[in-house]
């Protein structure tokens, strides 16, 4: 069993690399997705032994939207918003890896630092959360598009969620729903914006469109 | 009852939407404000029963920031009405680039007003930390429609800010609620509900590193929806942009709400005893907010760019209240309350010189107490009460706070409070009143036929804000002291 929790982790963390490294949209969308089903397994696979219906039910719908529905609509923002399909960061990818790693050991020495009075199935747990965040604020930080940030977004999400399964908290079914709809509809009114924004690119000169795009 | 506060405007959101007749529409929003209104003051005679398990409940603080909350969508209701109606042709041109542009429909800014109003009374009345999250991130989701009610790349710029920086630091305070369920596990595995009574009866067996990471994360990400610096920047683009009378909503009622999720941290703090960390924080951001904000009004052209800058002053100015404990709680408190009363009125103003002026640059207006002769006075009477003058409420509560200081021995505090005031009120006072005074420009004349409504309301908010320079009813000074006690 934690040999699996460990497989799924390293997965997290090569799906972080991939997001930082890809050059292409599209590939920053199927990282995201492989993520969020990782994620709705590994937090099915962490309570064996207790699971529950709500146990499975509620990784399963993470899954499924993070896995599918939310990739699905970020695909359609993409094609609708018909731009070059390319992340443009403001920094290169050798540096954007670099800082990966930089962020891979940071989270390494805190997972190491801090102490939890119960201990999580996995050395790797808390790591791979902290490495997930961390590269979704890289990514937020250092990329323009609307579209590529919106998956920095995610991906802070996921770590975040990641280190919920890692201490084993139990929220309340109510507060689990509420988060999972809150992200659901955040991504959602970001792709009407990136819609908008899209469009509002057609009827404006390109001078003050460059000037948008490298604000955007 | 309580979940009656939700459900009502929620419910009415999602007829709003389905509704044709922009008249049934209106009235349904006008009565919804006021239904509202009238239960939030119910609730102060009949405390009404949590509800969910405790989990929605109103304690002295959730009360007063409810209150607020519903009183100002009220006034806010009314002018939105009244500017909607005006609002009606069908595409507007840009004053600052002159471009065509159209705004989004009547039906879904109504609907997003009743959802965010939704949203932050559930703030209010949320005992559950969690549910206290989700309810700040819905009032994101509700209110980044209504910034986007211009159809323009500015305010979907401004719109696009505000979404994914409010986004950003939400999902950090959500890690900072995750490390506050580990500092509320015990070594033998038993835990401690994350809700604000359970917390604070139990705070002395908290974890405290984990406790102090949990409070710098969700300071920090709670503190980016308030405008805290040096995460306010998505504020001065959202609030410039915005229709006024959502400007007013953000900064008057939606900045409470971010702020009293820190409160309910602090709160915990309080209880166990492990307040000094967090006091220090509370001031260092406070003061750095004010300084930040003294620097970006100093030369502000953009008179509601400037309105905005002083909602971060102000949030600075509560925090160093609350950080600095004792007699300045009651000022931070009470300063809620004048804050927003004032800047909600200031906004509400500065959408009526927009509509005459057509400019947002304030060294292009004058002769404004002509043009617009009430407005033009309400304008000063909030520019003086903003910068802290007496008569006014805002006097009051800041001198509070100094005072606290000044009880506590923080001198340096206390200097470095009253130097910031200083600059800011010098460097608000010489635009505003070079817009108020002088002629108007001879392209300028008085409107035609606008609506009394957009006068009345902000004098009426003019009104309440002398009223609390000058009397603080008694039923208001114990909830205050009460809302007061458990921070501190």
């Amino acid at each position: 069993m934690n040999q699996l929790i460990n497989s799924i982790l390293v997965l997290l963390v090569l799906t972080g690399f991939m997001l930082l490294s890809s050059s292409r949209l599209a590939a920053c969308i199927r990282a995201i997705a492989i993520q969020g089903v990782l994620l709705g397994i590994l937090a099915i696979v962490i309570q064996v032994g207790q699971l529950s219906v709500a146990g499975v039910l509620l990784p399963l719908s993470s899954a499924i939207v993070k896995g599918f529905v939310l990739p699905w609509l970020l695909f359609r923002a993409m094609r609708e918003a018909d731009t070059v399909r390319e992340v443009e960061p403001v920094i290169s990818y050798n540096l954007s890896i670099i800082a990966g790693t930089a962020a891979l050991g940071v989270s390494l020495w805190l997972g190491h630092r801090l102490t939890l009075s119960n201990q999580p199935p996995s050395s790797l747990l808390v790591p791979a959360a902290f490495f997930t965040s961390l590269v979704g604020m890289i990514v937020i930080a250092s990329r323009q598009k609307a579209l590529t940030q919106v998956l920095g977004y995610l991906a802070l999400e996921n770590g975040v969620y990641a280190f919920g399964a890692a201490v084993a908290l139990r929220l309340p079914i109510l507060v689990e729903l509420g988060i999972l709809l809150d992200v659901f509809v955040g991504v959602f009114v970001m792709g009407i914006a990136i819609f908008h924004i899209s469009r509002e690119f057609d009827h404006i000169d390109t001078d003050k469109l460059r000037a948008r795009t490298a604000r955007l | 009852m309580i979940a009656l506060l939700i459900i009502l405007p929620a419910g009415a959101g999602i007829f709003a939407l389905f509704i044709g007749s922009d008249r049934l529409r209106r009235i349904l929003l006008l009565s919804t404000a006021i239904t509202q209104t009238a239960l939030s003051i119910t609730a102060w005679m009949v405390p009404p029963a949590p509800a969910l398990g405790g989990w929605l409940a109103e304690d002295a603080l959730g009360r007063l920031i409810e209150t607020l909350t519903s009183v100002l969508f009220l006034a806010a209701s009314f002018y939105a009405v009244a500017y909607l109606r005006e609002e009606r042709r069908q595409t507007h041109s840009d004053f600052e680039e002159g471009f065509l542009f159209s705004n989004a429909r009547e039906a879904s800014f109504t609907a997003c007003l009743l959802f965010f109003l939704a949203a932050m009374t559930l703030v209010a009345v949320s005992q559950q930390i969690a549910l206290l999250w989700v309810a700040v991130e819905a009032t994101t989701l509700a209110s980044a429609p209504l910034i986007y009610f211009h159809r323009h790349h500015r305010s979907l710029e401004a719109t696009w800010k505000y979404l994914l920086i409010c986004s950003v630091g939400i999902a950090l305070a959500l890690l900072g609620i995750f490390f506050l369920a580990v500092a509320a596990t015990n070594p033998d595995g038993s835990t401690i509900a994350l809700m604000v009574p359970d917390l604070r009866a139990n705070a002395h067996r908290l974890n405290v590193p984990w406790f102090r990471a949990a409070f710098l994360l969700l300071l920090v990400g709670f503190g980016t929806k308030m405008g805290l610096a040096p995460f306010h920047t998505w504020l001065p683009d959202a609030h410039s942009e915005a229709p006024s009378v959502a400007s007013a909503l953000l900064s008057g009622a939606l900045l409470n709400c971010a702020f009293l999720g820190i409160l309910r941290v602090q709160e915990i703090s309080v209880a166990g005893g492990i307040a000094g960390f967090s006091d220090k924080l509370l001031l260092i951001f406070g003061l750095v907010s004010m300084g930040v904000a003294a620097a970006f009004i100093s030369g502000q052209t953009d008179y509601k760019r400037m309105l905005a800058y002083s909602s971060v002053e102000h949030m600075g100015i509560l925090a160093v209240g609350v950080g600095l404990g004792g007699a300045a709680v009651f000022g931070a408190v009470l300063h809620v309350i004048n804050h927003s009363l004032t800047k909600a009125m200031l906004f509400l103003v500065a959408g009526n010189f927009l509509a005459v002026y057509r400019t947002k640059n304030s060294t292009e207006i004058s002769g404004a107490l002509r043009v617009l002769p009430v407005s033009g006075v309400l304008w000063l009477v909030g520019l003086f009460a903003i910068t802290g003058s007496p008569p006014f409420g805002p006097f009051l509560s800041e001198l509070l706070i100094l005072k606290g200081a000044l009880d506590h021995g923080q001198i340096l505090v206390a200097i470095v409070y009253l130097v910031l005031l200083a600059v800011i009120m010098a460097a608000m006072a010489a635009p505003a009143l070079a817009m108020a005074q002088g002629t108007p420009g001879a392209h300028i004349s008085s409107p035609p036929e606008r609506s009394l409504t957009l006068t009345i309301v902000p004098a009426m908010l003019g009104i309440a804000i002398l009223l609390m320079g000058i009397y603080v009813p008694p039923v208001l000074t114990r909830a205050l002291r009460e809302a007061a006690l458990v921070l501190g």
